[in-house]
């Protein structure tokens, strides 16, 4: 028979281990299903995630987008894992990061043709506050009517997708674009592009700011007093208020962040690699960022880490739908199947696997 | 617009089919959340019954087994959802988005070959003199029978949660496992029943997307149904006549939006395609701000892990 | 009276039970014998083990060795259902009930083939009146008192014909008063032939109560007597295993106010609290004040509205010249007045956060832990160590995650945490409660310390023989309102019951036993 018995404190080994198991589960599993789609396992593995980073012929072209994609993910990631460790669950940061786009976009489209140094931060601005006012609906119903915040930041993705679609086609619309939809393309107006910083590595202010970030989470999740109390609220809600922890407060804090970095994420999206506002502008990075959250432990350098390999198997994706026809879809699968395995080792951090009869010590 | 020329028939014949799917996955929620587990998951089981449910149905011709397929198929799913909060006592609120996120992954993967593809033919139960009734008989009695199953379990599941012993104990479990283990109820093993249950019904709600409102497959073809029927239950205060309620109100705002549209009303479709989706916020808001801080009607060991330590 | 019949042969023997848990052995070795129609006393203190041998009687534990024998008959509950079958009924310490379900569900669900509810309500309502506790079986539990979900988990037992009766300490959620008509009732079932094994660590109950004690230390049996011919001071011996010397009472001078509680008034802040009305009282330096209770009559909410985590309207509290109604937590600490809530883990303690994050949670603005938001670790640590020290909390160090203390040292840790603050006011709530004899015996002494240092302390606790010990004032918390206070010099258990709201309605068992089942008519 087998039990669980609970450790007395977290184990520190397998808190680290459990996301290398899981990896290593999800490409056992994925080998099976890539066979059951009649694809080489072996094959698929590798063109995930070796030939991204090592293969002469593709890597050149898919080494900078590991950042191009892994800058947004660590982004969204990490403002929502401030909110998870808080019990906050903003899942919605998929409608956060369009409002960002479209309104750091907005800014841009209506100081065109303005050429001033001021354009580029005035549209990471609105950028960050359309994401973050996004994200205060769901913390302002959470606050004052005590509405699940679950359930309504999801429902305003479907909203803010068509605000999306309402901008491609009417307002936002490239006047000079012959009547297609779609806005300008911002990588062709200099002031407002959010262009690659250092030639062939991908790295773009998007990028900057996500490693930015990186360090200051860390540093407010281990020093600074609003990391502890993020970490007792979410551990033990009424401890936290024994220790001064104004509950609403944190709530609007937790959300204003990750909206306002889920906002970022989408400005600089639109700027950059995107270019411009279109109908399905948005590409699940809002979604997937759940998964690097989750992936990276919560914690800040995992994230790092996680948002870097979930960018792999997205580029690697790519390739093996492109090299071997494997269906797009099988890879969003796989990150799901990812999460999963992930959720379920974690059992090991947390509590000792028993094996026989149950009482004996 | 001229609302005296709107042909209300067709908008309220449709009704009840529009409702169908939510109110199907919102009273397997209901039963899962009365035993204390909030699987969040639903989109997920719901989009994986509806690929299952078609490509069955394709395969054999047969809607029936379209049906049970997709049923099977959403509780196989949530037992996965299941094993990991229970056994494996993983968070609830990430096993279910992980569930949802797994789920539009595998439907996706799994349905690829039937994008564009016509699905069958399934025709209304035959209620006899009931279906010539005028207007009461398109409105009610001109439907597929998975219509009418819906309201069934709706009114089985009442009975269930307040009538019978299994009932009792369902709800017991789900106001504090603590107090149950101590009687000695097997909380995991009811709470695994009610998860696969909850996932069924989603199948099915799934399913009658595919087979019979839509009918046809395409990706992602939930767009957030499964997240309405959990609104859904938050609304109906976990009571399952409010579901039944609740689902009509949402299925109707949902018929009369499309029929606006279509109408060609001038209001951006835009405007009308989100409708559904902020209205079930202010009814959200509307329903937690009347009992302001109070948690009433929710169980209370609602997404709360149990592990036995004895 | 009836006498035991402890010559026959037993109802249930209990041979050679051992239990062991990772890292302790709960029970070794445990034997004894259970009488036909016998009150059969099991004794010892927190941590002794009584818990996992009632368990495994009631079939929610397998033991690892050992037998039992019920009537004759090999006995191996493999579940609770089992033990039921069996003639086994349990009434839980902590409550085995569901809030949200109302009495006749509650009794259902702890019944093998419950009638009809409409049957099942009139036989509620019917053996209710026959044991004097009146019940209505179609209120909900969550707006009953503790004292009458005693109630419905009695009812719930005697209406399934229990050959054995297992109360696990259920009289520290009732009034002296109250406390008598149990002992009634349960001398009137033993009359009628039931057994009843009686787990406390109250020796005055057990010796009036009780036919025969069995003592446990430590998971093994030291000592099997008739307690009636004990003293309770040879009684407490067997129990710790040392003779413990009574707290030492320095009666120092009694100084100004310090904290003033005028007019609280609060709404119950869940859906099954409990109201405030109307509070007054105050605290001098040097003075400990005990509020006594019955659990759930407005314990929680006093310490929440006295620790800021809920404010109440102003002028409410205040402490000398400072109105505090309106201010949270951390303002109430800088000003001195500091809290140890009842529940270690969750509220007065983060179970997975080392000691160091714990001496965080609540000392960092009073020992200077941090500068503009940042933390200094180094401080937490050190002040962590210094509690550990002081008040000799068993643990490796201050890494040790808070869950894996017991909890005897937890609640060291959590009062000294406060103490070493050097608070001007302290709230405690149920300080030993759950502790071990020792930890218990070096908190009661703490706290007299801190009041003789001038400091002011509040002790909210439903232990009546605590207060009593350590106290100087009392006064009674019942149903959210507040007894005038009175010296506890010359106080006796029976005024503190009376104070304490009485009986509660609850009536002494009527009628002969034969009527027992068949009760006709109302009470007398």
């Amino acid at each position: 028979m087998i039990r669980l018995e609970r450790r007395p404190q977290p184990s520190r080994l397998w808190v680290w281990c459990t996301p290398l198991l899981a990896v290593a589960l999800t490409m056992l599993a994925g080998g099976l299903m890539f066979a059951a789609l009649g694809k080489d396992p072996i094959e698929a593995i590798r063109t995930i995630f070796f030939d991204p980073l090592f293969n002469p012929q593709f890597a050149s072209y898919s080494r900078p987008q590991l950042l191009v994609k892994a800058g947004p993910l660590i982004l969204i990631a990490i403002g929502l894992a401030l909110g998870f460790r808080a019990g906050v669950w903003n899942i919605g940061a998929e409608g956060q990061y369009i409002m960002g786009a479209i309104c750091g976009a907005a800014v841009a489209l209506a100081l065109y043709p303005l050429d001033s140094p001021i354009v580029f931060p005035a549209m990471v601005l609105a950028g960050l506050l359309g994401g973050f006012a996004w994200a205060m609906i769901p913390g302002v119903l959470r606050t004052a009517f005590n509405t699940n915040e679950i359930l309504v930041s999801l429902l305003l993705v479907y909203v803010a997708e068509q605000i999306l679609a309402a901008m491609a086609l009417g307002l936002l619309r490239n006047p000079d674009g012959g009547g297609f939809p779609g806005s300008r393309n911002l990588q062709q107006y200099p002031s407002a592009a959010n262009l690659e910083l250092i030639a062939g590595t991908g790295m773009h202010w998007g990028v900057v700011t996500a490693f930015i970030t990186v360090i200051l989470a860390y540093i407010v999740l281990t020093r600074h007093v609003l990391g502890f109390h993020i970490r007792v609220t979410g551990s033990s809600p009424r401890a936290a208020r024994f220790a001064g922890v104004v509950p609403a407060r944190l709530i609007l804090i937790c959300l204003g962040v990750s909206g306002a970095l889920a906002g970022m994420a989408g400005l600089y999206e639109v700027a950059g690699p995107a270019g411009q506002i279109t109908i399905d502008f948005n590409s699940g990075y809002g979604f997937t960022a759940i998964i690097v959250a989750f992936l990276g432990r919560l914690h800040p350098v995992g994230i790092l880490l996680a948002g870097l390999l979930m960018a792999l198997t997205y580029i690697g994706g790519e390739l093996a739908q492109f090299m071997l026809g494997l269906p797009a879809a099988a890879i969003q699968l796989f990150q799901g199947m990812l999460l999963f395995f992930l959720l379920g080792v974690d059992v090991l951090s947390n509590y000792r696997i028993r094996i026989g009869r149950p009482g004996v010590a | 617009m001229d609302l005296s020329t709107f042909n209300w028939l067709p908008l309220l014949a449709a009704l009840m089919v529009a409702s169908t799917p939510i109110l199907l996955a919102g009273i397997g929620e209901l039963v899962v959340e009365k035993a204390g587990v909030l699987n969040l998951g639903v989109e997920g089981m719901m989009i994986t019954g509806a690929v299952c449910g078609f490509a069955m149905a394709i395969a054999t011709e047969s809607a029936v087994i379209g049906f049970v397929s997709a049923a099977v198929g959403g509780a196989v799913l949530s037992l996965l959802f299941g094993v990991l909060t229970q056994v494996l006592l993983s968070n609830q609120v990430a096993t279910g988005l992980a569930l949802t996120l797994f789920g539009l992954g595998l439907s996706a993967v799994l349905g690829q070959n039937y994008i564009g593809v016509k699905g069958i033919e399934i025709s209304a139960v035959n209620l006899g003199p009931l279906a010539d009734i005028p207007f009461l008989g398109p409105v009610l009695f001109q439907h597929d029978g998975m219509v009418y199953v819906s309201l069934l379990m709706v009114v089985a599941v009442w009975y269930f949660l307040n009538r019978t012993r299994a009932g009792l104990v369902l709800r017991a479990v789900g106001e504090s496992h603590d107090a149950a283990h101590a009687l000695g109820y097997k909380v995991v093993r009811i709470r695994l029943a009610a998860i696969a249950f909850g996932g069924a019904c989603a199948g099915l709600g799934g399913a009658y997307l595919s087979l019979i409102r839509v009918p046809q497959w395409t990706e992602g073809m939930t767009a957030g149904a499964g997240w309405l029927a959990l609104a859904l239950v938050v609304f109906a205060s976990w009571k399952p006549g409010r579901v039944l309620i609740g689902a009509y109100l949402f299925g109707g705002l949902t018929v009369l939006q499309l029929n606006l549209q279509a109408a060609g009303v001038k209001v951006p479709v835009e405007l009308l395609s989100m409708s559904p989706y902020v209205i079930t916020i202010l009814v959200l808001v509307l329903i937690s701000s009347g009992r302001r801080g109070r948690q009433t009607a929710a169980p209370a060991s609602l997404g709360r892990a149990f592990h036995a330590t004895t | 009276m009836t006498q035991p019949n402890s010559q026959e042969a037993p109802l249930l023997r209990i041979n050679a039970l051992t239990k062991a848990y990772p890292g302790v052995i709960a029970n070794e070795d445990v034997s004894f014998d259970i009488g036909t129609a016998e009150i059969h006393a099991l004794l010892g203190e927190n941590g002794a083990g009584k818990s996992t041998l009632v368990k495994m009687i009631y079939g929610l534990v397998k033991p690892d060795s050992g037998q039992m024998v019920f009537a004759g008959a090999p006995f191996a509950p493999p579940a609770p259902a089992a033990a039921r079958q069996t003639g086994v009924a349990m009434v839980f310490q902590h409550f085995s009930l569901f809030e949200a379900l109302n009495v006749a569900e509650n009794v259902a669900l702890g019944m093998e083939n419950p009638p009809a509810m409409g049957q099942l309500a009139e036989r509620i309502t019917s053996v209710s009146r026959a044991y004097g506790l009146p019940l209505d079986p179609a209120r909900r539990v969550g707006d009953l008192s503790a004292g009458e979900r005693q109630r419905v988990e009695i009812v719930r037992c005697l209406l399934q014909d229990p050959k054995l009766l297992i109360m696990d300490e259920p009289t520290s959620v009732l009034t002296p008063q109250e406390v008598e008509i149990l002992f009634e009732t349960l001398r009137k079932l033993r009359a009628e032939g039931t057994s009843i094994l009686y787990i406390s660590h109250k020796l005055e109950e057990i010796r009036t109560l009780c036919d025969r004690a069995t003592i446990l230390r430590r998971g093994k049996v030291v000592a099997k007597t008739d307690p009636q011919q004990a003293s309770a001071s040879e009684l407490a011996e067997m129990m710790v295993g040392t003779a413990l010397k009574p707290a030492a009472r320095v009666t120092g001078m009694k100084g100004a106010v310090m904290l003033e509680v005028r007019g609280l008034s609060m709404a119950a802040p869940s859906d099954f609290g409990t109201a405030l009305k109307d509070l007054s009282f105050q605290v001098n330096a040097g003075e400990i004040l005990g509020i006594g209770g019955v659990a759930g009559n407005g314990q929680d909410e006093l310490l929440l509205a006295l620790s800021g985590e809920i404010t109440t309207a102003a002028g409410t509290v205040r402490m000398q010249d400072d109105d505090l109604s309106q201010q949270g937590p951390l303002e109430r600490r800088r000003a001195g007045l500091l809290c140890a809530p009842e529940e270690r883990l969750g509220h007065a303690a983060v179970p997975d956060m080392s000691l160091t994050e714990n001496a965080m949670l609540t000392a960092r603005v009073r020992e200077n832990m941090d500068k503009a938001g940042m933390l200094d670790w180094g401080a937490a640590r050190s002040f962590a160590q210094d509690v550990i020290k002081a008040f000799d909390v068993r643990t490796p160090g201050p890494a040790t995650a808070a869950q894996a203390l017991s909890g005897g040292n937890l609640q060291k840790f959590v009062v000294g945490r406060e103490i070493l603050q050097q608070p001007s006011v302290l709230v405690v709530n149920q300080p030993t409660w759950g502790v071990d004899a020792a930890a218990a015996a070096a908190i009661r002494q703490a706290l007299l310390d801190l009041a003789a240092q001038g400091a002011a302390v509040v002790m909210i606790s439903q232990d009546l023989d605590e207060i009593l010990e350590i106290a100087d004032r009392f006064v009674a918390l019942n149903g959210g309102q507040l007894s005038a206070s009175e010296p506890v010099e010359g106080l006796t258990l029976e005024r503190i019951g009376l104070m304490l709201g009485g009986a509660h309605g609850m009536e002494v068992a009527q009628g002969a036993p034969a009527h027992a089942t068949a009760p006709q008519g109302g009470p007398s």
